[in-house]
């Protein structure tokens, strides 16, 4: 079989760009990493968030908009070609402050986002609003406010990756499992792609594979710089709803469990620790006390995918036209974006102009030692 | 479903306890979970569908016996002794929680 | 608090255990989820009496004297306690009470023994279905006997003992649907070593003859399936090209027992596979010790072996964390003066005649049915996102929230680890199990919230 372009990584970035590929025709292969790599696409908390991202850096806020935008079509087809169940909702979502500074510290972001030239799309509510907006609970006493942003959403981000595996493969495409790959070497008209699956050979090679980016795409002097920092994330039994809009930390999933999260960890393992566990449900119950009485059901950890700017990197090699790599840190909530604009720019041309702000330029290290 | 071999005729049982407001005699020794067993639409709804749930492997591992003892939410009832005047109540589907 | 050791499990295993480290003078606690000693095989060893004990048989009463010296023996034993949470070093986090708590160890010994194997079939989930270990717990805790028309499925040793137990006390069982295929030649191999424990295989004998004299026998049938209307009202199975039906108000199953494995994995032990009866083991040194060094099992959670076996096993994973307290202790000198390996290779005797006798079952799950109790998935859903998927069982966990329950897995693990394998055409050993998360037990965040600032292991 023809194969367009191999696409390394089958988390929830190579996955939407596959299904991107896929959508304008081009024949896909990706290729999935090892059962118990560190996947950032099962860990993940679910927000399709607006408000904070990219507050120092406007084209990243422009992006993340663009793709919030986005992100109801995207759904909507998604979930028809995928014949999957995907749980989204936009009603807007919460920061919580628990105390005058934190409150304080939220406005000045805000505000800083706003000078930008962005939308006034989020406001400062104070606490009594607040109490109007979650009426099913009581607030903590230490709840001074709240930043509320209307584009924010969240999804369940496992049917997410679920729903574009299944899409990637009614489209044509191929996903192989198990197949963490060694090497890229490029050939004449392309690359070859060499791992337990033997070796595939294709005229594009788009790696992104999270942490693992760097070590394919830096032999071939494309430097991805990046690190992981671990986030820990509780989730409760099954709730009956109490929580209308999602939060940063807090957010209550379609099938009622409470998500509260994710620590920021420099550790490179996904161990959990009850130490987390403790501070992640002392917030949670300082917010909303009656939280107290609902079961942890499962913690987890992940490995946080980040550029060491933190805002996205799609990089193009130089020395190898054809072969990109792709890395961030919010792939849920880029993932509109990166199935109608990455996607087509890598499967079929070069990366547009106006994504200039994301290349692996901008750390000018474009030829590594 | 399940009856003690010690209830005979005229002999009182070791306490009472009330499930879901309907008091019923309980025995020493006995497991909120062995006690769901013998009252009346004292099941689970399950947390999805809904549908009638009752205690299944009465050692801690299925879940099918979580219940409210004394007001405390999705205990496993197979863990908890019968104490005399315990208040179980069923639970249907996702639990509340009160405000 | 910091012990010596720390026991989870009060079984037969985790008493042993804990009596002989006492001997040598070491800190205990012995943490147990009941709320009494002994474990399920002597549940209410203590406060059973007449003719329940009488009729649940010698080997129950025997239990009582262990009990006894367990009491005795000085450790502190933590009833109606919970681990929810085990950190290497070892820092153990509890729940009793609606409080939760942290002890800390030097070595911890997993003596949490076995739980029944959960083998889905139609109308398993609902009401008037349990186990056979369910209903002989309901036996040994409060006297409780099934009414109405009572019906056994299954095969192993345990639906022959609890029938027997049942009749015993003049309860009445309907009729036995034996599972168990014909011994093959398997089994006949392992007669030898069998033969070494006569006096259990003539128990087995008369458990047999007994049951067949008491009551209906049905062998050779398929397709079982549970009926009714929000409660088990009809059996129906096929049986030489008919459809049968009957009556029925109880049904227990039965199809052998796994070890609990959910806190050796959950702390990343190595573990191997069962190729007899399909279960994973933590990888275990001749003392018991995992592949994290302080951290030991004995008894069921190890390999199915039996209470007599535990006991042993307990014993010898005694002198094992004595000798890693104090390297001096003469481990091997105890373990040789007291016979253990002879009277565990005794007590393990007929096991493989067993294992061999009632292999696990391995007829396809039908699409319809729930595989995970919880979530509520069927098997249909597990196989769609199989095919299309790694063969990894958090794949499908992951797709389909099968095994994200309040049970975390414990009820659909091995059926999805099945399904998964049918779905690829590769044996379940090449598939693994669920990513084991804590907390190990539901706990309360607000438990969790009133542990106060622990210092992070980081």
């Amino acid at each position: 079989m023809h194969v367009d372009v191999i696409i390394i990584g089958a988390g929830v970035v190579g996955a939407a760009l596959a299904y991107g590929m896929a959508l304008k025709g081009k024949h896909v292969i990706v290729l999935d990493g090892a059962d118990r790599d560190p996947r950032a696409a099962r860990a993940n908390f679910g927000l399709v968030w607006v408000q904070g991202k990219g507050s120092d850096a406007p084209a990243y806020s422009a992006l993340t908009r663009q793709s919030s935008d986005l992100w109801p079509g995207f759904r909507h087809e998604l979930s028809k070609i995928a014949a999957d169940r995907i749980d989204y909702e936009r009603p807007g979502g919460l920061v919580y402050c628990l105390s005058e500074t934190e409150y304080a510290h939220r406005a000045a972001i805000n505000e800083r986002t706003h000078n930008q030239g962005a939308q006034a799309d989020t406001e400062m509510i104070e606490r009594g609003a607040l109490e109007h907006m979650l009426p099913a609970v009581g607030l903590g006493p230490d709840v001074v406010g709240a930043s509320y942003c209307k584009l924010d959403g969240h999804v369940n981000p496992l049917q997410l990756l679920a729903a574009l595996h299944r899409a990637v493969l009614v489209l044509g495409g191929r996903i192989e499992f198990r197949s963490p790959v060694k090497a890229i070497s490029p050939v004449s008209g392309g690359f070859r792609v060499i791992g337990p699956h033997g070796e595939l050979q294709a005229p594009r090679v788009v790696v992104a594979a999270g942490l693992a980016t760097p070590a394919l795409t830096e032999p071939l002097g494309l430097a991805m710089p990046m690190k992981s920092e671990r986030g820990q994330i509780l989730v409760t039994e099954r709730i009956a709803p109490i929580l209308p809009f999602p939060g940063s930390g807090l957010r209550q999933s379609a099938d009622g469990t409470v998500m509260i999260g994710a620590t920021n960890e420099k550790i490179a393992d996904t161990s959990v620790t009850a130490a987390s566990a403790t501070k992640l449900a002392q917030r949670a119950t300082r917010i909303i006390p009656a939280l107290g009485s609902a079961r942890l059901v499962r913690q987890w950890a992940g490995l946080r995918v980040l550029p060491l700017d933190k805002t996205p990197i799609y990089a193009e090699s130089t020395d190898y036209p054809g072969l990109f790599a792709a890395a961030c840190h919010s792939g849920v909530t880029l993932a509109a974006v990166h199935a109608a604009v990455i996607a087509p720019a890598m499967g079929g041309s070069h990366l547009p102009e106006d994504l200039a702000a994301f290349s692996n330029g901008r750390f000018n290290v474009q030829k590594c030692a | 479903m399940f009856k003690s071999v010690h209830e005979k005729p005229g002999k009182a049982s070791d306490m009472t306890v009330l499930v879901n407001g309907v008091e019923i005699g309980a025995w020493n020794g006995e497991t909120v979970a062995s006690v769901l067993l013998r009252a009346p639409g004292a099941g689970r709804g399950s947390t999805v569908s809904r549908t009638p749930r009752l205690p299944y492997c009465q050692m801690g591992v299925c879940f099918e016996c979580l219940v409210i003892v004394d007001g405390n939410a999705s205990m496993q009832g197979c863990l908890v002794p019968v104490a005399p005047g315990m208040r179980i109540e069923s639970q249907h589907g996702p639990r509340e929680i009160s405000k | 608090m910091k012990y010596d050791v720390v026991v989870i499990g009060a079984g037969p295993a985790g008493m042993s255990a804990a009596i002989r480290l006492r001997k040598n003078g070491s800190s205990v606690a012995v943490i147990d989820e009941q709320h009494a000693p002994g474990g399920q095989i002597w549940r209410g060893v203590e406060r059973n009496s007449g003719p329940v004990a009488e009729a649940l048989g010698t080997d129950y009463r025997k239990g009582a004297a262990l009990v006894q010296a367990f009491r005795a023996c000085g450790a502190d034993y933590m009833p109606e306690t919970q681990v929810w949470q085990i950190e290497e070093g070892w820092n153990l986090f509890l729940t009793s009470g609606g409080k939760a708590r942290r002890i800390g160890a030097r070595v911890v010994l997993l003596a949490n023994g076995a739980q029944e194997r959960p083998v889905p079939f139609p109308g398993w989930t609902l009401p008037g279905v349990m186990t056979v270990g369910a209903a002989q717990i309901l036996l040994k805790s409060g006297g409780m006997l099934p009414q109405g028309d009572v019906w056994i499925a299954g095969a192993g040793p345990l639906p022959l003992l609890y029938a027997i137990q049942l009749l015993g006390l003049e309860g009445r069982i309907a009729g036995f649907l034996d599972t168990s295929r014909k011994p093959g030649i398997a089994a006949l191999t392992k007669l030898s070593g069998a033969w070494r424990d006569i006096p259990g295989l003539l128990k087995g004998a008369r458990w047999l003859r007994d049951l067949r004299k008491s009551g209906k026998m049905v062998r050779g049938f398929h397709d079982l399936h549970a009926v009714g209307d929000g409660r088990l009202q009809y059996l129906e199975w096929q049986s030489a090209g008919e459809r049968r039906k009957v009556k029925a108000d109880v049904l227990l199953v039965h199809e052998g027992v796994v070890p609990r494995i959910h806190e050796t994995m959950a702390l990343g032990c190595a573990h191997e596979w069962n190729e007899l009866q399909n279960y994973f083991t933590p990888r275990l040194d001749g003392w018991g010790e995992t592949s994290k060094a302080g951290l030991f099992v004995a008894g069921d959670a190890g390999g199915i072996g039996g209470w007599l076996a535990a006991t042993l096993s307990g014993e010898i994973a005694g002198l094992g964390i004595a000798k890693h307290l104090d390297v001096s202790f003469d481990a091997e000198g105890e373990r040789h003066r007291a016979g253990l390996d002879k009277r565990l290779a005794s007590a393990r005797a007929l096991r493989p005649f067993l294992d061999a006798l009632y292999p696990p079952p391995t007829a396809s799950i039908a699409d319809e049915v729930i595989v995970c109790r919880c979530e509520e998935v069927t098997a249909a859903q597990i196989r769609s996102v199989a095919k299309v998927s790694a063969p990894d069982p958090n794949a499908v966990k992951a797709a389909t929230r099968c095994g994200m329950g309040p049970c975390q897995g414990r009820q659909c693990g091995y059926s999805v680890q099945a399904l998964v394998a049918e779905a690829h055409g590769i044996p379940p050993r090449d598939v693994s199990f669920f990513n084991i998360r804590p907390p190990l037990k539901p706990v309360t965040l607000g438990e969790i919230a009133t542990l106060g600032d622990l210092e992070d292991a980081s």
